[in-house]
Parts: structure tokens; sequence; C-alpha cells
């Protein structure tokens, strides 16, 4: 074991401090009892209570959920399909330029995306609402499912998917029978990124949304703007509750595939 | 039992080769990977493409499982033009060099993965899968990953893999380079049993000359896009068209200098000033001139003392002795400065060597021994 050193400690200590506190004073006073909300008042649930029969937040959170499945879900398919080409389609003329502009949205201010995708459903009269979010939050969400699948499909061993077409399936076939499946954690940790980016995105929701569609950000920012109210430290412990059972879940699931593979490994070291 | 025929369909004349190469040219870019190129595989041979690394063998063997097109010429299989048949409507099945194996399907799924594809019957299959299985000895691990299983039982599954679909013609890419050397000889033989068995036409792709002579029946030598010589695995030994051949298979002695053709059919060769002109048979198409002689260490003879009977003697003086066990190289230092390699075999205990370094012996070989190459 390493000997305990005060500057570690300190170092840990500090820099855990600056991410955390914050949160943890949202979390504790979520609890408060108080209508103001720095002043504590004692313990209470109130908050809670209030927030699950407001319908203004209610209806956002729904929308939100909406908008980041079915956005992330085509954003999967599209993002998949552009880095498949990309990563396998061989040399083709404009590769690299279409390969680049890919990538640009990523580097893009959201303020210009947001704005440039507000032209554009004014020029073409699409009234604004769920389904402009949905294609918004699908134009970037794309680039980044793109981005991790490509990373996947770059060490992926070419010549399984031509055993596949050499044992008689059609190139579609041998994708969906052998590319896919073996590419899925990539496809799956690309959707759920999309799904979180669309989760929390305010500014480009804000340029497309309609009167008819808020997400959860956008109410959260346009309430805070009247006054910081304990609901929303309750609606934010929520989501952070959230937000950390899905983090610990994933890394539980990955952490008992890799145990798995080194059990197998060891069974085909006995065998051989 | 009826009396083993020679198995040498290619000097038939009538019959009709399975694959059949013509003119085949293949570019990438300004790159030239095969020269025009002829060259005709007999049904049930099993045929080794051999050559180093970037002679063009695997381009050949990717354009017959349709990965690769020509860029001219044709190639024909089974008298059927194979020009834009994409690789899963051709009757040929590849075992890949790093096997290919799905990583997400069982051992009896990989098996099963071709044979799901066409119309048999759920029945129909698995008793197919069952055959693979115990003819490559697999049935206790039809239900392990790939990730569970030996290299060498890998190995096997990609072979039954490709097997199943009951192809044509099975390619095979350095199907034993991932084994170490004594399961590689074992598999060797066990293909062979299988490519008997089976009856398929075998095309294999190796660097590995030992391999090739071992498993086939002819070898094609490549070199830089062209083929240097077909033939069998004996002929290539013992008859090679070129200096490239003969130092490409197996060990050599080369001696450079000037032929001429004999009265008595051999060819002599002057190879240093004031020696005796050295004989050997003359090589393919030898007019006269500049020449190689090239000679197998194995029929060299080294002798302490000068062999009477025999015409091509030279002396030297032993520089290297290599004991490798069942065999001894020496390497010989002629008076030239040309280093000859003599191999004995071993076949008596040695307790002591009757040579020794620095030893002056005699190299000497028969006058059909040794082969006179044009340059």
């Amino acid at each position: 074991m390493k000997q305990f050193s005060w500057f570690n400690a300190t170092a840990l200590t500090l820099g855990f401090a600056f991410l955390y506190i914050p949160m943890i004073i949202l979390v504790v006073f979520s609890f408060n009892d108080n209508r103001l909300v720095t002043v504590w008042a004692g313990f209470s649930t109130r908050w809670y209570v209030e927030l699950f029969q407001d319908e203004a937040f209610l209806d956002a959170a729904w929308v939100t959920l909406r908008v980041a499945f079915s956005s992330s879900t085509i954003a999967t398919v599209l993002g998949t399909m552009a880095a498949y080409v990309m990563v396998n389609g061989g040399k083709f003329f404009g590769r690299t330029l279409f390969s680049g502009m890919i990538y640009a949205p990523l580097v893009m201010p959201e303020v210009i995306t947001g704005l440039s995708l507000l032209l554009l459903f004014i020029a073409i009269g699409l009234d604004r609402g769920v389904i402009t979010i949905v294609l918004a939050h699908t134009t970037f969400a794309m680039c980044y499912v793109s981005v991790v699948v490509s990373s996947r499909l770059v060490n992926f061993d070419r010549s399984l998917e031509e055993a596949a077409l050499d044992l008689g399936c059609t190139p579609f076939q041998a994708f969906k029978l052998v590319t896919l499946p073996l590419i899925a954690p990539a496809v799956i940790s690309g959707w759920l990124l999309a799904f979180t980016l669309s989760l929390d995105d305010l500014v480009i929701a804000s340029f497309t949304a309609g009167p008819s569609a808020t997400t959860l950000p956008m109410k959260i920012w346009s309430s805070v703007r009247l006054g910081v109210s304990p609901k929303i430290n309750a609606l934010s412990t929520i989501l952070i509750l959230l937000v950390t059972i899905g983090v610990i879940a994933a890394s539980i699931t990955s952490k008992r595939s890799i145990a798995r593979a080194l059990r197998d490994e060891q069974m085909a070291d006995q065998s051989a | 039992m009826t009396a083993a025929v020679e198995f040498a369909p290619w000097t038939d004349p009538t019959e009709t080769p399975l694959i059949r190469f013509e003119r085949v040219v293949k570019r990438f870019g300004d790159f030239t990977a095969i020269e025009p190129l002829n060259l005709s595989i007999y049904r049930k041979e099993f045929f080794a493409l051999l050559g180093p690394s970037g002679c063009g063998k695997t381009t050949l063997m990717r354009m017959l499982a349709g990965f690769e097109a020509p860029s001219e010429g044709t190639i024909t299989i089974g008298g059927r033009d194979m020009a834009g048949i994409p690789p899963n409507k051709r009757e040929v099945n590849m075992m890949f060099q790093s096997y290919a194996l799905f990583p997400h399907l069982s051992v009896w799924d990989n098996i099963a993965f071709g044979l799901k594809r066409g119309d048999m019957s759920k029945e129909e299959i698995a008793a197919r899968v069952d055959d693979m299985l115990r003819l490559t000895r697999l049935d206790r691990f039809a239900k392990r990953k790939p990730h569970q299983i030996s290299g060498g039982q890998k190995q096997r599954v990609a072979l039954a893999r490709a097997l199943a679909k009951a192809p044509k013609l099975l390619l095979l890419d350095e199907p034993l380079g991932a084994l170490d050397k004594k399961l590689r000889q074992d598999t060797q033989f066990e293909l062979m049993d299988i490519q008997e068995k089976t009856e398929t036409t075998f095309v294999i792709v190796t660097h590995d000359q030992e391999e090739a002579m071992t498993v086939a029946s002819r070898v094609a030598v490549m070199d830089n896009g062209k083929i240097v010589q077909v033939d069998t695995p004996p002929k290539i030994y013992e008859t090679p068209n070129s200096t490239y051949v003969a130092d490409f298979i197996g060990d050599v002695n080369l001696l450079h200098g000037r032929a001429e053709i004999r009265a008595d059919g051999l060819a002599s060769l002057a190879w240093a000033e004031g020696a005796t002109p050295i004989k050997g048979t003359a090589g393919e198409g030898l007019q006269g001139g500049e020449a190689s002689f090239v000679i197998r260490p194995e029929k060299v003879t080294i002798t302490a003392s000068k062999p009477k009977d025999r015409t091509n003697v030279v002396k030297g003086k032993i520089l290297d002795i290599a004991y490798l066990g069942n065999l001894s190289t020496y390497h010989v230092e002629l008076p030239g400065g040309q280093v000859l390699k003599a191999q004995t075999a071993n076949n008596r205990r040695l307790s002591r060597r009757d040579f020794t370094w620095e030893d002056e012996v005699y190299l000497s070989w028969t006058d059909t021994a040794g082969l006179v190459l044009a340059r």
C-alpha cells in the first residue's frame, strides 16, 4: 500500500468538493420546508408532492422523454449508416470532405445550429412543435452516434463480413447477421449518448420548439427566471438520482461482461 | 482393391479443368498485382499457390472467391464465366487466414451459418452440421463460443464451416499459419485426409514451402505477380526451372559461370579460373552462355580423400558445421571463396565427428545430381 500523503488527500478533497458541493447543496435544499430556497426550516418532502401535482412540469417531462426517445433512435439509425459507409465504403469521390462534414456539427456553436434550423423550418413552413425538436436533436445527435460507431468499425475485422458473404449472405444479411450484433455495444452507447444529449439540450430546443411543446430544460430555465422555487430543487434531485442509477447500472453490466469474458478465456485455456 | 492409379489429371489432354485463368491481369491503381497469367486447376486437386508475401497469391485467391474482380481476362469455374458473380452466388467457400469465426455464435451455429442461407430444412441442416463436427472431431465443442476453444480447434471450426456447404472449390488462405509447428504438421495430414474424404478441390495459399510440398498435388511458385513454375512437389524440388524456384524451395548451392552443352546431353559449367568445369543435367531451354549450377546439399558427398569414381570433385576447407540431430550440414569454403553446403544423414550415433573445423575435405557429386540453369 502507498503511504498516506496529506498532499494527495487535500487534492482529492478539493477536487471532489469543487465538483459535488453545488449538487449536494441542491439535494439538501430540495428537502427544505421553507419557501425561501436558501433558508433552512426543517425537513420536508412537500416540494416533491407539489412537483407531482404540477401538470406543466409533468407535461414538459413527457415531451422531453418522447423527443429524446425518438430523436436518439432516428439518430442512431442514420449515424450508424453514415459511419458504416465512411469506414467501409472504400474510396469514393469526396470521401474526405464527407467525413469531415459529418463531424463539423460537433464543433458548431449550438446557437448557430439552432438558428439555422429555425430558419429552415420557417422557410419550408413546418409548424414548430415536438416534430421540429425531434428533427433538430436528430441532426446534432447523429454526429455523436457516427463518431462512436465508426471508432468501433475501424477495429472491426472485415474478414468476418467477407466470411458471411462467402457463406451465401447478401451484403444486407451480412450486415444484419454479423456486423450489427458485433458492433451492438457501440450502437447502444451511441443511442444512450444521443438520448442524454437530447434530454439536457436547452439552446437548440428553445430555437426549434413551438408554443405547443416545451421540454423540461426549457421549463426549468423559464421558471428559474421568475425566481428559484424549491420545486426545481426537487426536480433536479430526481434527475440526479436517475442519472446516478443509470451510470451505476451501466458500469455494473460492463464489469460483469468483462468478468464473463475472462472466465470464458480461462475455460478455453483449460480445454486447449 | 483396384490398383492405385496415379492422380495426374493435368497430364490427360481430354480432362477439362475446373478452374481456368485466361490472360488474367489485376491492377490496383498503378500497381500491377497479377501480370497476364494462365492457369488451369483440375477437379479433386490439392493445389498450392506458393510465394513470398506480396507475390500476388492472395489476390489470385480473392479473385476466385469473388472479393476482387480481374482487371483483364476471364476466370471460369466449372465452365462458367465468373465475371460479375458476387461471392454469395459462387459455389466456392473460403477458409480465412484469421479464421473469421463469428464470435457471437457458437461453434454449431458457425458451421450452420452457410447452410441456413440455402433452402435446407432444419433437420437436414442439423444432420449436416453433426456430420461436419464428427469429420473435424469437434463434437464435444458444439456449444462453445469461438473464444472458448484453442487455436487448433478454431482452425477446425473454420474448416468445417467452409466445407459444410459442400463447395465445388475450397480456398484456404494460410490455413495453418497461426498454429505451432507440431500442431501444424499433424493438421497438414488431417487436411489431406479430409480433402481425400470429401473429394473437394482445394486451393491453398501459403508462404511455407514445406507445407505446400507436404499437402499439394501440384504447386505453383509465384514471384511478383507471375507464376514461375507449376509442377508436382518432386518435380519442383528436383527440376526447378529457374534459380528463383531452386532457391525458394529448400536449401540449395549455387555456382555461377559459363555453360556449354556437351555432346552427351549434359551441360558443363566453367565456374572458376583454372578449375575443371563441373557437369550437371541441362535445365529447360539452356542454350549455353551465362548460367548457374544448382545442387541440393544432400546430393553433395563429403569425403576426406579424393574420390576416384567421380568427375565432379572440388577441394575445400570446412568453415562451419551445423548439427541438426538427424542431419549435419557442412559449410565448405572453396579456394575461390565460394561456400558450398554438404549435408549428411547421421544414421549412426555420433561419438566423434569424422570431420572438424578447418579440415581439408573433398566435395563430390554425380554427373546428373546438379542442374545447370540459364540465368
